[in-house]
C-alpha cells in the first residue's frame, strides 16, 4: 500500500476526494463535534441548531435511552438512572472517585472500573460514554451526508493509560474509527496556534468540567511541541459546584437530604455558579422533597472564599508543568483558557496574578477544543492541502515504571518524555531453574506502587532452567501516539524466545466490548449486515484507490510477476465489491494488503531513505 | 527492508560528530525528520504503515533525545569512541569529590526538613552554575583534548550533580504538595 505523502508530500491520491472526519470533545459537562468544512474548522449542530450536547445519558426502564438535551430534565426525577459526568468515571475504580457520597447512583466496584446499576441494567462509563459519543457521530452523518472515515477525540492531556484506553474503547463501541487520542490543550493550541499565526512558548490553561490540564507548548513554524503538561483528573467546575452545595446544605441546616434533593441542590448550585460570572450575587430559590423551601443569595465574595483551595489546587500542577519544562512565568508569550470553568472571574484573576499577564480569552473556551480536533481529524484523515502540513510532537503526562522489590517503583518511562517512546530493561532471575517471572506495570509519580495506579501485571513464562541470574529478560515499554501502553517481554540468551503482550483494557475485555457493541446496534435499529457492508465496500475502495496510486508512482519497484499478482488482486476485490457479502470484501482486503506488504515496505524504506540520509539539512526545509 | 538507523545518531541528523552542537540546526533536522516518519503522518493508512512509523518516530525521538540532553550526548560520544563511562562499575570517586557530595546531600537534607523553600532554590541554582562547570570542562576534553579518560570522569561527576538536582526537585514537590 501507498505512502503517498513521502513521494509527494502535500498531496493526496484523489485530491478532489475529501474524506470525511470529525474531531470530537467528549467533555464531562458537555460534548461536541466539528469538522473542517472548506477549509475551515465549524462546529456541527443538532437539528435546532444546538451545538452542545450535555454529556447526561438517561438510561429508562423499556430498555430506551435519552442522551443531552432529553436526559437533562430528569436529573432531579430520576438521578439513579440518569447518569451525568460519566467522565470522571472512566477508567477509575470506587476509591479514584472524588465525591462519591453526594452521587445519588448505586455504583458496584467492579475490578479495573466502577459500574453503575440502572433500571436497564449494569452499565460500564464505557458505555455511557459511547452513548453520547453515537449521538455525535450520527448528528455528523447526518450533517455532511456520508460515513466517517475517522474522528479524532480530545482525551485530558493529564488523562493516565486506563483513562485514555476507556475512551478509546467508548469510541470503538459507538462505531467510531479513531484516528488519534489528541489532549486536550494540545487541540486547544492548535485551533488557537493557527488561527493567530502564533510563534513562541504559550500555556494553555483547561479548567473543564470535572478535569484540570496544564500544558506548556513551543509554537514555531508549523511545529507544536508540547514541553511539559501537568495536571489533576479530578478536578472541575464540579468541584466548584459541590463547594456551593455544601454551603446551601450548611446555611439551610440540611441535613440527610434525599438523592432527588441532592441533584435538585447541586444544580441550583451550578446556575448560581454560572450566574456569578457577571453578577455580584446569586439567589437560590428551591423546594425540596420535604417541603423545606430554601431561600438564600450567595455572595460572589463568599464564592470566592469557599472555592479558594480549588483555585489554588491548579497553581501546584501549573508550577511543576513551568519547571518540568524548564521555564519561568517570564517566557510564556501567552495564556490560552480552555474550558468552561475559565470563565469564573476569580479563575481569571489567579491566572493573571500568577503569569503576570492577562490571559487570552479571543476563542469561545467551550469550543476552541473540539475545532483543533477537527484540524487534526482533517490532517490525519488525509485531506492535507500541503500548506497546513503541521506537525504535533505531544508527550506523555504520568511516568510509566514497574514494582520492585519491597513494594517500589522504578521509573522506565519518565513523564513529559515526547511520544511515541520506548525503552527497554533488563531482568534476570533470582533462583536456580527458575521458568517464570512476574511482572507489575504501574503509572505515577510516587515512589510506592501503593500510590501508584496499577495498569497490569502479566507472566512470562517458559525460561528455559539456568542457574540464577543467568536469564535475560528484556521488558520492552512502547508508547503509541495516542499515548497508549503496551509492554513485551523476552528471555533474550538461550535462543528460545518467550514473548507477550500486555494491551491493558481495564475490566473490560475484547469479548464483552463485542458484547456490547452487538447489544447496542440491535438496540438501535441499526441493520447491522448493512453497516458492515457499507463499512467494508469503503474500506476496499479506499485501499484500491491507494495502491493504484502507488503503482503509478513507484511501480518500477516492483517484478513483473510481483506487478501481476498485485494487479489480479485488485481485480478480484473490484469483483467483491460488486456483490453483497461483506466478509468475502474483508478477506479481499486482507489479501491485498498481503499482497502489497513489500512494495509497501520498499517504498517507504526508499521515501524515508531519501527523507533521512541522502539529503543535507538545508534540504529539509518544512 | 528498514531504513538504517545503524548509523549514529550525528549521522542522522547530518551533524559533526562534537560534543559542542548547534542546537538550533539540531532541532530543525529533528522536526524535518519527524514531519516525516510520525504517525500522524500515516494515519490515514492500513496497520503495516502506521507500526512502521511509530517505530520510526520512536527512533527519530530517542536520537534527539540522547543528542539534545548534554550528559547523554557525552555519554554517547564516549560510546562511539569506544571509552565506555563504566558508570554502574566504576565508582571510584576523589575522596574529596565524595565529601563535597556528602556536604551537598546534607545540605539538601536540612533544608527539606526545615521546610526551607528558598534554602532549596539556592541550592539548586549553586548545583547548576557547578553543573555548567563540568559541562565546559567536558566540553574541553572531548572536542580540543580528546581526552576520553578526562571527558569519563567528568561524566561521572555530572551524574552525581544531576542525581542531587532530581533529589532537591523532588523536595520542591514534596514542600509544595503540603502547602
Amino acid at each position: 500500500m501507498a505512502l503517498l505523502q513521502i513521494t509527494e508530500p502535500g498531496m493526496s491520491a484523489a485530491p478532489h476526494q475529501h474524506r470525511l472526519a470529525v474531531g470530537i470533545d467528549l467533555g464531562t459537562t458537555n460534548s461536541l463535534v466539528a469538522t473542517v468544512r472548506n477549509g475551515i474548522a465549524v462546529v456541527l449542530q443538532d437539528e435546532v441548531g444546538r451545538s452542545l450536547l450535555p454529556s447526561i445519558v438517561r438510561y429508562k426502564a423499556d430498555g430506551g435511552v435519552d442522551v443531552g438535551y432529553a436526559a437533562q430534565g430528569t436529573q432531579a426525577t430520576d438521578p439513579r438512572n440518569t447518569i451525568v459526568s460519566a467522565k470522571r468515571f472512566m477508567g477509575r475504580g470506587l476509591k479514584d472517585v472524588s465525591h462519591i457520597e453526594s452521587m445519588p447512583y448505586d455504583f458496584l466496584d467492579a475490578e479495573g472500573m466502577v459500574r453503575l446499576r440502572t433500571v436497564a441494567g449494569i452499565k460500564s462509563p464505557v458505555e455511557t460514554s459511547a452513548e453520547i459519543l453515537r449521538v455525535l457521530r450520527e448528528r455528523a452523518e447526518a450533517s455532511l451526508g456520508g460515513d466517517l472515515v475517522g474522528a479524532v477525540i480530545t482525551v485530558p492531556a493529564y488523562f493516565d493509560d486506563a483513562q485514555r484506553q476507556a475512551t478509546k474503547d467508548a469510541a470503538k463501541l459507538a462505531g467510531l474509527n479513531v484516528l488519534r487520542l489528541l489532549n486536550e490543550p494540545t487541540a486547544a493550541a492548535i485551533a488557537y496556534g493557527l488561527d493567530n499565526a502564533s510563534e513562541g512558548v504559550y500555556a494553555v490553561f483547561d479548567l473543564g468540567g470535572g478535569t484540570f490540564d496544564i500544558s506548556i507548548l513551543k509554537l514555531s513554524r508549523g511545529v507544536f511541541e508540547v514541553l511539559a503538561t501537568n495536571g489533576d483528573a479530578s478536578l472541575g467546575g464540579d468541584d466548584f459546584d459541590q463547594r456551593v452545595y455544601c454551603w446551601i446544605l450548611d446555611d439551610a441546616r440540611i441535613t440527610f437530604p434525599s438523592i432527588e434533593d441532592t441533584r435538585r441542590l447541586l444544580l441550583k448550585a451550578r446556575e448560581a455558579k454560572e450566574m456569578l460570572t457577571s453578577h455580584d450575587e446569586a439567589p437560590i430559590h428551591a423546594e425540596l422533597g420535604t417541603g423545606q423551601a430554601v431561600d438564600l443569595t450567595l455572595k460572589i465574595d463568599t464564592f470566592a472564599d469557599i472555592t479558594r483551595t480549588l483555585i489554588s489546587k491548579t497553581l501546584g500542577p501549573t508550577r511543576k508543568a513551568l519547571r518540568d519544562a524548564g521555564l519561568t512565568v517570564n517566557d510564556i508569550k501567552g495564556v490560552v483558557m480552555v474550558g468552561g470553568a475559565t470563565r469564573m472571574p476569580q479563575v481569571q484573576r489567579a491566572v493573571a496574578e500568577y503569569f503576570k499577564q492577562e490571559p487570552l480569552t479571543n476563542l469561545d473556551p467551550e469550543k476552541v477544543v473540539a475545532l483543533g480536533a477537527a484540524m487534526q481529524a482533517n490532517v490525519l484523515a488525509g485531506n492535507r492541502a500541503g500548506a497546513d502540513d503541521w506537525l504535533l510532537l505531544d508527550v506523555i503526562p504520568l511516568s510509566l515504571g514497574m514494582e520492585t522489590m519491597g513494594g517500589l517503583t522504578e521509573k522506565v518511562i519518565p513523564r513529559n518524555s515526547t511520544i511515541p517512546i520506548a525503552k527497554a530493561q533488563d531482568f534476570t532471575t533470582f533462583k536456580d531453574g527458575q521458568t517464570a517471572m512476574s511482572f507489575h506495570i504501574v503509572q505515577g509519580e510516587r515512589e510506592l506502587v501503593a500510590d501508584c495506579r496499577s495498569l497490569a501485571r502479566f507472566e512470562l513464562r517458559g525460561i528455559p532452567p539456568m542457574v540464577a541470574g543467568a536469564a535475560r529478560i528484556r521488558v520492552t515499554f512502547q508508547v503509541d501516539a495516542d499515548g497508549l501502553l503496551s509492554v513485551s517481554a523476552r528471555e533474550m540468551t538461550s535462543g528460545v524466545e518467550a514473548s507477550i503482550t500486555v494491551k491493558p483494557s481495564y475490566g473490560l475485555s475484547d469479548d464483552e466490548i463485542a458484547g456490547m457493541l452487538k447489544e447496542s446496534i440491535d438496540h438501535v435499529g441499526d441493520d447491522v449486515q448493512a453497516r458492515n457492508l457499507r463499512e467494508q465496500q469503503v474500506e476496499a475502495g479506499r485501499l484500491i484507490e491507494a495502491v493504484e496510486a502507488a503503482l503509478a508512482a513507484d511501480g518500477r519497484l516492483l517484478r513483473p510477476g510481483e506487478r501481476a499478482d498485485i494487479d489480479e488482486e485488485i481485480a478480484a476485490l473490484k469483483k467483491r465489491i460488486a456483490g453483497s457479502d461483506h466478509r468475502a470484501i474483508k478477506a479481499g482486503i486482507d489479501s491485498l494488503n498481503a499482497a502489497t506488504q513489500d512494495f509497501a515496505a520498499r517504498r517507504m524504506d526508499q521515501g524515508i531513505k531519501r527523507a533521512l540520509t541522502g539529503q543535507k539539512i538545508v534540504e529539509f526545509k518544512l | 527492508m528498514l531504513p538504517d538507523f545503524s548509523q549514529d545518531y550525528f549521522a542522522l541528523f547530518g551533524l559533526p560528530r562534537a560534543y559542542r552542537i548547534d542546537a538550533a540546526m539540531l532541532d530543525q533536522a529533528y522536526h524535518a525528520m519527524q514531519g516525516k516518519v510520525h504517525p500522524d503522518r500515516h494515519a490515514h493508512l492500513p496497520e503495516t504503515e502506521r507500526r512502521l512509523s511509530m517505530q520510526w518516530a520512536t527512533q527519530v525521538n530517542e536520537a534527539y533525545r540522547t543528542l539534545r540532553k548534554p550528559l547523554l550526548r557525552a555519554h554517547y560520544l564516549l560510546r562511539l569512541a569506544g571509552a565506555e563511562t563504566d558508570h554502574e562499575s566504576n565508582t571510584a570517586m576523589s575522596p574529596a569529590f565524595l565529601m563535597e557530595q556528602m556536604e551537598w546531600r546534607e545540605a539538601v537534607a536540612e533544608a527539606r526538613a526545615a521546610g526551607e523553600h528558598h534554602e532549596l532554590e539556592k541550592l539548586m541554582q549553586r548545583l547548576e552554575k557547578h553543573g555548567g562547570e563540568i559541562l565546559a570542562e567536558i566540553e574541553r576534553s572531548l572536542d580540543a583534548k580528546k581526552d576520553f579518560e578526562a571527558a569519563a570522569d567528568a561524566v561521572r561527576r555530572l551524574m552525581f550533580i544531576e542525581k542531587l538536582e532530581h533529589e532537591i526537585q523532588d523536595a520542591l514537590e514534596a514542600l509544595e504538595s503540603q502547602d
